[in-house]
């Protein structure tokens, strides 16, 4: 430690931190716009620079070191002025819609120009931008005109997802982001992960919307209109009506849902039950028959897109389980169908995911039958906060319901579907039963718990010990399958989920998503495996009962017709 | 070539190698060996001839003048006459303007050098050459040589204006010597400074001697080339590397290309000395592809080097090893700054990072590396070989040696010149470069590419050096030297520049991406006519060059990296040496030298005009009205100002202001 001054303060410094982590400690605010915790800094926005005294030009805090005696002014007038003007730089650029932005309100941009009293349109713009809009992707829209190139999403998309669907294309003031050779989105090697929708500070990225198809099948008479929460939605939602991070707000979102008028409302986690009755028994099957492994978990469309892409040598270690959406999506237009004498083709099935990639996985050609969709349309955390918001609903007024029969119950494992590690936990509790008849002594499996990149661990199942590892953020992935590739053998069993942190901290969750927001959403999910009862998915009544009206048995004929699915090896340019 | 010929070095290589090591280097040379080495350098330097050699200067710029033309009509002649001649392919002596060039060597004879040859007359001066008649008009001067009969008619190409004044250490093989083929370097002494690097120095010794000689980059900053390399030295790291910065993108320089093309074994001894001085083992030349001409070189030169154990395992029995890996730009010009370079080589987009950590600290592939300019390097062997106090002998204060100019623009001698430092601007210009053609006034000088500035007539007598550029607001650069007379317009010129930069930026910082292109479109407005423009344009017109110095300052204030941080240069000087110019743009709405055409204001006088109707003929906008053998006039808002009507008037009618 040592000391450094700042506006005339002395405050401590750690060796090797940047000015940026000095001063934040010390509570002072120095705005930042390209900056990621935890990323090398790329120093590309200029926001952040600060006048150290001695030195020629300004710099920028969040890469350059803290040096012992250094004196820092973040305030000074030539700071200022940089700032102001890199953000009138921008604005001169930018398209001035900001009253039909997806983002108003809840931009970067617009709020440092709020900041710092931009009041007037310094630079003309004169250079008008008449960038197509990329809406090719199913899952993500690309706005170039609204991009200020600060990069994170590139950065996010190559550093931590390993994916780099998208870079820097031409120079200077002509310089955009895209995909190789300006070729649209759906055709790149994007994965539809959506990281970088939650790094953009501004509406240069977004989901693709399915609010109106939605909102026209509510209005339909001739639509029965259903739809599923997925297991980390109700620890996520409340943070779009200014709730604190963490707070589960179930009851009331199936109240809120149901006001909105869907006629059922169904719990993704009840399939996430259903998943496991099945995957659980294909990992028993593949190790009992000397099938493929280690298996890995299919329930993270970024990540199967990833293996069919630039990893197709594993597909077949890929389970064949269909995710729980579509899972629930297939029994919905089938049993429940059946069941309640509804023509599948009236109804409208949506489910409500932490996800943008969900609407791939949604429209893959391979996830229906006989032309029906299993799923309808696909909203993300933001978008129902949105369609709440819309309707009128008043949270404070509403009291908690549950979720409808006959998926409506669910396991607090299937629960945990919502974070990293958590298809593996339940997993594990069910394989354990499945192999041995008993259950686990302690449920909780402590090693496959954490926001950790990468978890491994052993686990005694009987006599059996099973070589497990779980993998958060698609890009950490790629260590594991080498050392596969290179002939490790001690893995049976693989849960990959695309997003680090899991759905959870999905592209599809509220933009304040942060390392911190992260943390307490996982605590939620843990408080509610361990203050409920029902905690293995086997004992669900209901998944039994699904199986014997129904499904007779998992890997059964009708499990393979309507929960397994399949994987195509898939060209891209990488 | 003759086959032959080359057989007999390739036999006498060995020899050659054997008789440099050990009779010369290590010291112990008696009076026999050093003959014997006499002989053979003498020989391999065609001190003495015994059949005529024609060198032909085939760089980049003889060839785009013709010389490969040349080449054949020679090879033509010869094989026709059945003449025993050797044809030797020659770099680049620095004359641009004056090429093709050839030199004539006869039996006994001085080399001459000629002139602007070409296939119509190329022959006649072989032939009158040949007849003991150089043609006078032709001939740019003969070379000396002691052991040769000098021309009696012809005058020494070294008392030539162009070469007299310059001092030519990095380009002294330059335009003599066969740059591929490495006995003539050798024979000059090449490769032993590094031979006496690493059989009498150790690394921090050399730092030393480079730090005390007081070698600064050539490349644009300036910083000391042996601090550099002992921070590198200093910094622990199973592996560094060297990185010898080729990208030469400055508009008007061509430096390293014509050191490249000409003497590339200089280059390879710079960088081989300088990964010694380090340790680094591995080297990377980041060359642009847009060279293929010196990287076809460097590739024969480094297979050359290698041949002869210079660069490989076990360098001369030293124990160290160097690899030297050519890795070709794609021609960005932000792949110049180091940290863009190091980007570019590990493939990636060639955007810089910030600094700290500085690359000798942590560089190219995470190791520390140092990155020195082509020019930089190739001083370095003589530094070694001929000692610190002998560079430092020459230049300034502050700025020691020479340096490498690539002279352009309105300039009478166009080409590659190198003087020692603090050589006035004047000499350079009027003596070497032979002033302003066609009788034209000069009014400045761009320095230092787009980083640099203008310097204006009365900062002329400046001597040259890091810091008196920096007072009048230029800069070293790399060295180019883009001289305009009086019909340049320095408004334009400021814009051509900005219109570089703001392509060229990488559109990482958003001061350099969105600040150029502001300054630019401001600069673009000042220049525009105002036919069209309306009372709110003329409004933003006028705020707009009153944001143009506020930007600027951001830009230089706020920038990531060397290009922006000196982007706003060429604005800046122009404002500051030539402000009535952009006074006269924008509050007159006149472009002094005529060269902003929207500005120009064409009419025709009425007592001149004898209506002879050829103005409105020609007008293609259809802007010249009147009646056959009655005065003509312009409709304004028709008039394109192109010029054409006072082109093709034969009555001085046409005026333009």
């Amino acid at each position: 430690m040592f000391e450094i001054e700042v506006n005339n303060k002395i405050i401590e410094a750690v060796p090797g931190e940047t000015i940026l982590s000095a001063v934040t400690r010390a509570g002072i605010k120095v705005p930042t716009l390209c900056y990621m915790k935890d990323l090398a800094p790329s120093g590309a926005c200029r926001i952040c620079v600060v006048e150290v005294d001695g030195m020629k030009t300004l710099v920028p805090s969040c890469s350059y070191p803290v040096q012992e005696g250094m004196k820092i002014h973040t305030n000074s007038k030539r700071a200022i002025r940089a700032r102001k003007t890199v953000i009138e730089l921008l604005l001169a650029n930018h398209p001035d819609d900001c009253l039909y932005c997806v983002r108003n309100g809840n931009c970067r941009l617009q709020g440092l120009a709020e900041e710092y009293g931009i009041r007037e349109r310094r630079f003309p713009s004169s250079k008008k931008k008449d960038h197509m809009l990329d809406a090719t992707s199913p899952s993500i829209i690309r706005d170039q005109a609204k991009c200020i190139l600060c990069g994170k999403c590139v950065r996010v998309c190559e550093e931590i997802q390993n994916v780099a669907a998208i870079d820097f294309v031409k120079r200077g003031s002509k310089t955009v982001i895209a995909p190789a050779f300006e070729q649209s989105l759906n055709v790149s090697s994007c994965i539809n992960c959506g990281q970088c929708v939650l790094a953009c500070p501004t509406g240069a990225l977004r989901e693709k919307s399915s609010l109106r198809e939605v909102d026209e099948a509510l209005h339909d008479k001739d639509k029965y209109v259903v739809i599923q929460h997925a297991p980390a939605v109700s620890v996520t939602l409340a943070e779009e009506f200014g709730l604190r991070p963490g707070v589960d707000i179930n009851g009331l979102m199936v109240a809120a849902l149901r006001q909105l008028g869907f006629k059922k409302i169904f719990d993704t986690s009840f399939s996430a039950d259903l998943t496991i009755m099945e995957e659980a028994s294909e990992l028993v099957h593949r190790v009992t028959t000397g099938g493929k492994l280690p298996m890995m978990t299919s329930c993270s469309p970024g990540w199967i897109k990833y293996v069919e892409q630039f990893y197709p040598d594993f597909i077949d270690n890929l389970s064949t389980c269909k995710s729980p959406q579509q899972m629930l999506g297939a029994i919905i237009k089938s049993y429940f169908a059946e069941k309640e004498g509804i023509d599948p083709e009236k109804i409208f099935s949506v489910s409500i995911m932490p996800c943008v990639a969900k609407k791939f996985e949604a429209a893959r050609p391979e996830m229906g039958r006989n032309n029906i969709f299993d799923i309808d349309a696909v909203l993300t955390t933001r978008e129902v906060a949105r369609l709440i918001k819309m309707a009128g609903i008043d949270f404070d007024s509403l009291t908690p319901e549950t979720a409808d029969l006959p998926f409506g119950t669910r396991s607090t494992a299937g629960k945990l579907f919502g974070g990293t590690g958590g298809v593996m936990e339940a997993a594990i509790r069910t394989a354990h039963y499945m192999i041995t008849g008993k259950e686990l002594k302690s449920l909780m499996v402590e090693d496959v718990r954490g926001l950790k990149g990468v978890k491994e661990a052993k686990v005694k199942i009987g006599d059996l010990e099973v070589g497990v590892a779980v993998v958060s953020g698609v890009g950490n992935a790629s260590k594991i399958l080498e050392e596969i590739k290179n002939g490790r053998k001690d893995l049976h069993f693989i849960e990959v989920m695309t997003c680090p942190g899991g759905c959870i901290a999905g592209g599809g969750q509220p933009l304040s998503t942060d390392q911190e927001s992260i943390k307490a959403r996982l605590h939620a999910l843990y408080n509610i495996d361990h203050s409920e009862t029902l905690r293995t998915s086997h004992k669900n009544k209901d998944v039994q009962k699904l199986y014997d009206e129904f499904l007779k048995e998992p890997l059964g004929h009708k499990s393979h017709e309507l929960l397994h699915t399949h994987y195509i090896k898939r060209e891209v340019l990488s | 070539m003759h086959e032959a010929s080359v057989e007999q070095k390739m036999a006498k290589m060995p020899l050659f190698l054997d008789a440099l090591l050990h009779e010369n280097v290590c010291g112990g040379a008696d009076k026999k060996g050093d003959s014997k080495l006499e002989e053979l350098k003498s020989q391999i330097l065609r001190r003495t001839v015994s059949r005529p050699v024609i060198y032909v200067g085939a760089a980049t710029c003889g060839l785009s003048a013709g010389a490969d033309k040349v080449l054949v009509a020679i090879k033509k002649y010869l094989a026709d006459k059945a003449l025993d001649a050797e044809v030797v392919e020659v770099g680049c002596i620095g004359l641009c303007s004056e090429e093709p060039i050839i030199d004539i060597q006869l039996p006994g004879k001085a080399r001459v050098s000629f002139r602007k040859v070409n296939t119509n007359n190329v022959v006649q001066i072989i032939e009158s050459t040949l007849a003991g008649n150089p043609p006078a008009d032709m001939t740019l001067g003969q070379f000396r040589g002691l052991e040769s009969e000098k021309w009696e008619s012809v005058t020494f190409f070294d008392e030539h204006p162009f070469l007299k004044p310059q001092k030519r250490c990095v380009l002294a093989n330059c335009g003599i010597i066969d740059p591929c083929n490495i006995n003539e370097y050798l024979a000059n002494d090449g490769y032993q400074a590094l031979a006496k690097a690493l059989h009498s120095m150790t690394p921090a010794e050399i730092c030393q001697e480079v730090e005390l000689s007081g070698l600064r980059g050539r490349g644009g900053g300036g910083f000391f080339t042996g601090k550099k390399w002992k921070f590198a030295l200093q910094t622990s790291g199973d592996q560094k590397y060297i990185i010898c910065n080729a990208d030469e993108g400055d508009p008007g320089a061509f430096m390293d290309r014509a050191v490249i093309e000409g003497d590339p074994h200089r280059l390879l001894e710079g960088i081989a000395i300088a990964s010694y001085a380090i340790g680094a083992n591995k080297a990377y030349i980041y060359i642009r592809a847009e060279y293929p001409l010196a990287i076809r070189r460097l590739k024969e030169a480094i297979a050359q080097a290698e041949d002869y154990g210079f660069i490989g395992e076990n360098i001369l029995d030293s124990g160290f090893n160097l690899h030297i890996i050519i890795k070709m730009g794609a021609g960005a010009f932000v792949c110049g700054e180091e940290t863009a370079l190091i980007n570019s080589i590990e493939g990636k987009r060639g955007m810089p990072r910030p600094r700290p950590p500085f690359p000798a600290i942590s560089g190219l592939f995470g190791k520390p590396s140092v990155i020195n300019n082509v020019e930089t390097l190739a001083n370095v062997p003589a530094i070694i070989q001929k000692g610190k106090d002998w560079f430092s002998a020459m230049g300034t204060a502050g700025s020691k040696g020479t340096k490498v100019f690539a002279l352009s623009g309105k300039i009478s001698h166009t080409g590659l010149i190198e003087v020692e430092m603090g050589t006035t601007l004047r000499q350079i210009i009027f003596e070497i470069g032979g002033g302003i053609p066609h009788g034209k006034k000069y009014k400045a000088v761009q320095i230092g590419g787009p980083s640099g500035g203008c310097i204006p007539e009365e900062k002329i007598d400046i001597e040259i050096d890091y810091e008196t550029l920096k007072e009048v607001g230029a800069m070293m650069g790399s060295g180019g030297l883009v001289v305009m007379d009086e019909n340049t317009c320095m408004v334009d010129v400021a814009k051509f520049f900005m219109d570089f930069i703001q392509r060229e930026s990488c559109g990482k910082c958003i001061p350099c991406r969105e600040g150029t292109r502001h300054m630019l479109e401001i600069l673009e407005s000042i220049t525009h006519g105002r036919k069209n423009e309306s009372k709110l344009d003329t409004l933003e017109r006028f705020k707009g060059i009153m944001h143009l110095s506020r930007l600027a300052d951001v830009i230089k204030d706020a920038s990531l990296c060397g290009l922006g941080q000196t982007a706003p240069n060429p604005v800046l000087s122009t404002l500051r040496w030539f402000r009535n110019e952009y006074e006269a743009h924008i509050y007159e709405r006149k472009c002094p030298s005529g060269v902003c055409k929207e500005l120009l204001h064409f009419s025709i006088l009425e007592n001149k005009c004898v209506g002879c109707t050829a103005c409105s003929r020609k007008c293609p906008a259809g802007a010249i009205m009147g009646a056959k053998k009655s005065p003509h006039y312009i409709v304004p808002g028709k008039c394109i100002s192109c010029g054409a009507c006072k082109d093709v008037c034969k009555f001085n009618a046409v005026v333009v202001e």
